[in-house]
């Protein structure tokens, strides 16, 4: 996977995380479970989603588009195409 | 002789409510006052505490500067009134979008700051495009939005104080109290301090909401019949959407205040602060987490007010009477205690930000070039009285509830995003192009602040929507026309450090 796919791939991410935040699914829905009601639990498990996400985007891609050379782990040895 | 007694007993829960405030709030000037002793009397180490906030410290003061009147005392009062959708409105602004503007401007910022040694936004543009006028202009805007937001928090205090006391201490008390906390603790403490109480109070405040939660279910029956109350009372409040949750007043609130956050002048001189990249790093992720434990409980309480039959006397806020009812004063006067401490200690910050867009972006380049470092500290100190004092009496008018007010601030500051972050990566933006997009964004922003709405051959014009969308979101969009368009049909001037912003390899190889 090139350097550039792999940015267009945590674009991707972040749409999803911005996208989903709220459920439009949900939209009208009023079942509840355990006396909330089941979008806000979706709310909860969304922002540990988020986290997760986030915590993998330090972790691999941190650095991407900021022009620097990228400090994630396993994108150590990719040559920088645009230096 | 019962009338006597149940008085005496009101007037000694007041003196034990207000005991409790006055002591926490003394709690937290000590910890600013221990930080200002090891405060360095130079500008970078007053206002940056040196450039050395580590993870906890720097996520928590970013926090506790959220953790203003706006979500302790509005979010509630929100979702008491319309339901609990705000907590997604929250999660949506705060743990994803804030999240993402972290990145992709603060550590930008974070970046080229370190390379060049900015100390504030005006400054960075301004050195970026050689420009002392566009320096002017962004301190100017924001120490123009930063006013409704201090006034904002000394309005949560005058409310906060009535609503625990029932009334006993008056509005206008509370909200000196808390300018006279705010005047002597900015004055006595740098950022450092600020950084630490922000810390103390963050955590404070997050342990203490939990055990308000708890202690509300407990004494009200429970979750289910708190839930079943609330279901018999208000079942719209369970169905997502509905009433003022359309889903576009809900993405236009979020991105514009989460667009504005980043601008805020407490928030984005954070971005110059981390003393690594590991600590943003960390602060990023935990972000969305931060929001959840803190924004869930309390806005949940909000809405289960409404469900208990809680009522709310008109200019108080839901969650002190809550308490009152449904926890001791002693309790009741803690949160509230820590609430007021959350709110000075987020003014602080403010303030303590505002005073160096003041001094380094306005009163040295355009009054006093020459003047001393002791001396700009005093004229930050005075400007921070003189700003706190008239945002003060700006405040006794009560010009609208604590959203609006909140919001109407933050779409101010959300104007200034998008030339920045354009600025930050498009080498080609100019300097004619900076100040069209962020005077002409301003101006269509004030228009509609201030001028009511008019109806012109059927159409509707400085109304708060526009097609249903806040009016805010298209003082954005025009910022970027503006701000793309005149650059590309403009030069950037021979002075103009086009390269200025560029980190790592396009910088190195201008060195080369």
């Amino acid at each position: 996977m090139t350097r550039y796919q792999r940015d267009y791939i945590w674009i991707g991410v972040f749409a999803v995380l911005v996208t989903f935040a709220i459920p439009w699914f949900l939209w009208g829905n009023t079942v509840t479970f355990g006396g909330l009601p089941v979008w806000l639990w979706w709310h909860i498990g969304w922002m540990c989603i988020a986290a997760v996400a986030f915590a993998a985007f330090t972790r691999n891609a941190w650095d991407r588009g900021m022009d620097v050379p990228i400090t994630g782990a396993d994108d150590g040895m990719e040559d920088r195409a645009d230096g | 002789m019962m009338a006597w007694r149940t008085e005496q007993m009101a007037e000694s829960a007041i003196g034990i409510e207000l005991g409790v405030v006055a002591a926490y709030l003394v709690l937290a000037l000590s910890v600013g006052i221990v930080g200002y002793r090891l405060t360095g009397s130079d500008a970078e180490d007053y206002y940056l505490a040196s450039r050395s906030l580590g993870t906890i410290v720097l996520l928590f003061t970013t926090f506790a500067t959220l953790l203003s009147a706006f979500t302790f005392f509005g979010g509630p009062n929100l979702t008491y009134g319309a339901g609990p959708e705000w907590i997604l409105v929250m999660g949506l602004m705060d743990g994803i979008l804030f999240a993402i503007l972290w990145y992709v401007i603060g550590y930008r910022q974070w970046l080229v700051g370190e390379r060049h040694g900015y100390v504030t936004l005006g400054e960075m543009l301004g050195d970026r495009f050689a420009s002392a006028r566009l320096r002017y202009l962004v301190a100017g805007v924001s120490l123009f939005w930063l006013f409704p937001y201090i006034m904002l928090q000394q309005m949560g205090a005058g409310e906060a104080l009535v609503g625990l006391t029932s009334g006993a201490v008056p509005y206008w008390a509370g909200a000196a109290l808390i300018t006279v906390f705010m005047i002597i603790y900015v004055a006595a403490s740098g950022l450092r301090g600020v950084a630490w109480t922000d810390t103390l109070q963050g955590i404070f405040m997050l342990g203490i909401i939990w055990i308000a939660v708890a202690w509300v279910l407990s004494s009200a029956g429970g979750m289910d019949s708190v839930s079943t109350a609330l279901a018999t009372s208000n079942p719209e409040f369970l169905s997502l959407g509905g009433g003022l949750y359309s889903p576009q007043w809900m993405i236009s609130t979020a991105v514009t205040i989460a667009f504005g956050v980043t601008m805020f002048p407490q928030i984005n001189q954070r971005f110059f602060v981390a003393k690594s990249a590991t600590v943003l790093k960390r602060s990023f992720t935990l972000w969305p987490i931060l929001v959840l434990l803190l924004f869930v409980p309390a806005f949940l309480l909000g809405s289960w007010a409404a469900g208990l039959g809680i009522s709310v006397p008109s200019g108080s806020n839901v969650i002190p009477v809550l308490l009152t009812e449904y926890t001791p004063a002693w309790f009741a006067a803690l949160v509230v205690a820590g609430a007021m401490a959350a709110m000075m200690s987020s003014s602080d910050s403010m303030l303590l930000s505002g005073s160096s867009y003041l001094t380094r972006d306005i009163y040295r380049p355009l009054i006093n070039p020459t003047a001393s470092t002791s001396r700009e500290g005093w004229i930050g100190r005075f400007g921070v009285a003189g700003f706190a004092l008239a945002t003060f009496a700006a405040s006794l008018f009560r010009p609208g509830t604590l959203v609006e007010i909140g919001d109407t601030a933050f779409g101010g500051f959300a104007q200034l995003t998008l030339p920045v972050l354009i600025a930050l990566y498009w080498s080609q933006t100019t300097r004619q192009g900076m100040f069209a997009g962020i005077a002409g964004s301003q101006v269509f922003y004030l228009l509609h602040v201030f001028i009511p709405s008019t109806t012109i051959a059927g159409v509707t014009v400085f109304g708060s929507t526009y097609l249903t969308w806040d009016f805010a979101l298209y003082g954005i969009v025009l910022s970027l026309v503006l701000t793309v368009g005149v650059s590309l049909i403009t030069t950037a001037g021979a002075d103009e450090q086009t390269e200025a912003f560029a980190v790592g390899s396009r910088s190195q190889s201008r060195a080369d």
